[in-house]
């Protein structure tokens, strides 16, 4: 038996139901020595803007038990240079591209999607809400109701095609945020994006990290993560893309049982670039031990 | 083409206190993939219980036989620290070659300058000059004799030259005070070690009109240009360390 591993999310359908998280792939094309990109799901390419972005000073990594505190900060070339030098490059994959989206304001949000609707081989975006709302004082969009519900919006009036929304997890319940984000318009909802951490260099007495804070990911966050995911899963009626700390084909299921339709590898990739390949092939293995002829019949079973 | 393999290790040698040479050897009994002097690997690191992410480590020295790799390891932390202890027999996972190395110049008249764990790249370096028919000069820098790595292997590919902070061997002072350094003849200088060594390098060559290139190693999480952790300010803004260097010539650094 070759059990079935694909996955819809809304009208977006994936041969298997594993991504790649933005900001740890790339453009995929960098870890092609290592993986066979036509064998993913998709993968989601860096987060891209409507101007170049330089980023946040070095040092902008730190490495925490079990996990690691990024402060990159969007580093980027901006959505036209994307179009014009990259897309080129991404055409005629078997696995969905996805563009993950970010913005200081709702209407760079919609323009930078608004440029990328031309692209005929780009289905699907994932907007983060995590970033700071220039325009009040900082505070992301993903932490409130409102906030989110107005970069949705905006896309949504932008984008025709596919519309995952990144929900951040430094909120007190992401379940509202997720059902304001489905009440705008979100076609699914990825979680988690990172969790906002610190770490100090007690030799130097400095933090570890130019900007202080930064975001947490790795197997650190998993159980958050999957906590998170059942909570939403439940909350909403538009499918759920898993992520955080997801290393192997069990960590996959993990986000599958408890309500995911897909998952994303993050982190993982830069332990092994060729752990998306392993998750594969483990839910593949699964499924034939388990005698699951659909993966779709393991989702939200818990 | 890069790749990760799983290597075996042959031998794990004290070249002094707190340092490591790991020779290793494919498990699977190929040849090396081609590298270059200066480019780096990805060492997963065993037994370790708190570490995360692979570490980048400098291609020491490859071996005539294309079979053996050297890594040059000083222990820094936990994870520099367990590959420091690795057994004759154990294996390790690491990605190679990453990053784009020194170019093996054949005629211009090359100073290498090593400090520390520094001196690592640059003995692969003087293997290939040499043999390409320029044996270099190589100045290398420690705290005092004892902490002078490799100046044995040096000597069968480079005119060799020392110093030392408490002038226990060689030149009595950093490198920048050396003879070579202040009104040696070179027309090129390439340089690991120390940010703050290689800061005062590439300021005398500055000066002195030397062309300059220095190896950075600013903390790294993938190794292959896609989490944009180990990021430089260069003249073209930030790039990767891993994938647009770790060398650069001092004119593309904002150094001054």
């Amino acid at each position: 038996m070759t059990p079935d591993l694909s996955v819809k999310l809304g009208s977006l359908e994936l041969q298997n139901p594993v991504l790649t998280a933005s900001g740890t792939f790339g453009y995929g094309e960098e870890f092609a020595d290592f993986v066979d990109l036509d064998r993913l799901g998709g993968f989601i390419v860096k987060g891209t803007t409507l101007a170049p972005r330089e980023g946040n000073p070095y040092p902008r990594m730190a490495e925490t038990p079990s996990g690691m505190l990024n402060a990159v900060g969007l580093q980027n070339k901006g959505v036209d240079y994307f179009i014009e030098h990259i897309y080129p490059r991404l055409r005629g994959y078997r696995s969905e591209v996805i563009v993950n989206v970010s913005g200081a304001c709702v209407d760079d949000y919609a323009e930078v999607c608004r440029r990328l609707a031309d692209l005929d081989e780009i289905h699907a975006v994932e907007v983060n809400i995590s970033c700071p709302n220039v325009k009040h004082g900082g505070m992301a969009f993903g932490t409130t109701t409102a906030g989110a519900s107005e970069v949705v919006t905006a896309v949504r009036k932008a984008w025709p095609g596919h519309l995952m929304v990144k929900l951040s997890p430094n909120v007190t319940d992401i379940t509202e945020i997720a059902r304001a984000a489905e009440a705008s318009g979100a076609d699914s909802l990825s979680l988690i994006n990172t969790m906002l951490g610190m770490a100090v260099d007690v030799e130097r007495r400095r933090p570890m990290l130019s900007t202080v804070t930064g975001g947490l990911s790795g197997p650190a966050v998993k159980p958050v993560a999957v906590r998170m995911v059942w909570q939403t899963a439940k909350a909403v009626n538009i499918p759920i893309v898993g992520l955080g700390g997801i290393r192997t084909g069990d960590d996959a299921l993990e986000f599958i049982m408890a309500g995911a339709t897909a998952v994303q590898v993050g982190t993982a990739n830069f332990l092994d670039p060729a752990t998306t390949m392993q998750v594969i092939d483990r839910l593949n293995e699964y499924c034939v031990r388990h005698n699951v002829s659909n993966i779709n019949s393991l989702r939200g079973i818990i | 083409m890069k790749y990760d393999l799983t290597f075996n290790v042959i031998s794990n040698e004290r070249p002094a206190a707190g340092f490591a040479l790991l020779r290793l050897q494919r498990a699977d009994g190929e040849a090396l993939p081609p590298m270059h002097p200066g480019q780096f690997v990805e060492v997963e690191v065993p037994r370790s219980k708190r570490t995360f992410l692979r570490r980048p480590i400098s291609v020491n020295f490859v071996e005539p036989d294309g079979m053996t790799l050297w890594l040059l390891v000083r222990e820094a932390g936990e994870g520099t620290a367990a590959l420091c202890t690795l057994e004759p027999g154990s294996s390790l996972r690491m990605m190679l070659p990453l990053g784009n190395g020194f170019g093996v110049d054949a005629s211009r008249r090359t100073l290498l300058v090593g400090g520390g764990v520094g001196v690592a790249p640059l003995l692969y370096l003087a293997r290939l000059m040499s043999e390409a028919g320029n044996r270099p000069t190589v100045l290398l820098g420690a705290r005092s004799a004892e902490m002078l790595l490799q100046a044995d292997e040096f000597e069968k590919y480079a005119d060799v030259l020392t110093c030392t902070d408490d002038g226990s061997a060689g030149h009595n002072g950093v490198v920048t005070t050396h003879p070579a350094m202040v009104s040696g003849e070179f027309d090129r200088i390439c340089c690991c070690g120390p940010a703050p060594m290689m800061k005062a390098v590439a300021a005398v060559a500055r000066q002195r009109g030397i062309d300059c290139e220095v190896s950075l190693e600013n903390m790294m999480a993938c190794g292959l240009g896609a989490c944009l952790c180990c990021v430089e300010n260069t003249v073209k803004g930030h790039v990767c360390v891993c994938t647009e260097g770790p060398v650069f010539n001092i004119n593309q650094l904002n150094w001054q």
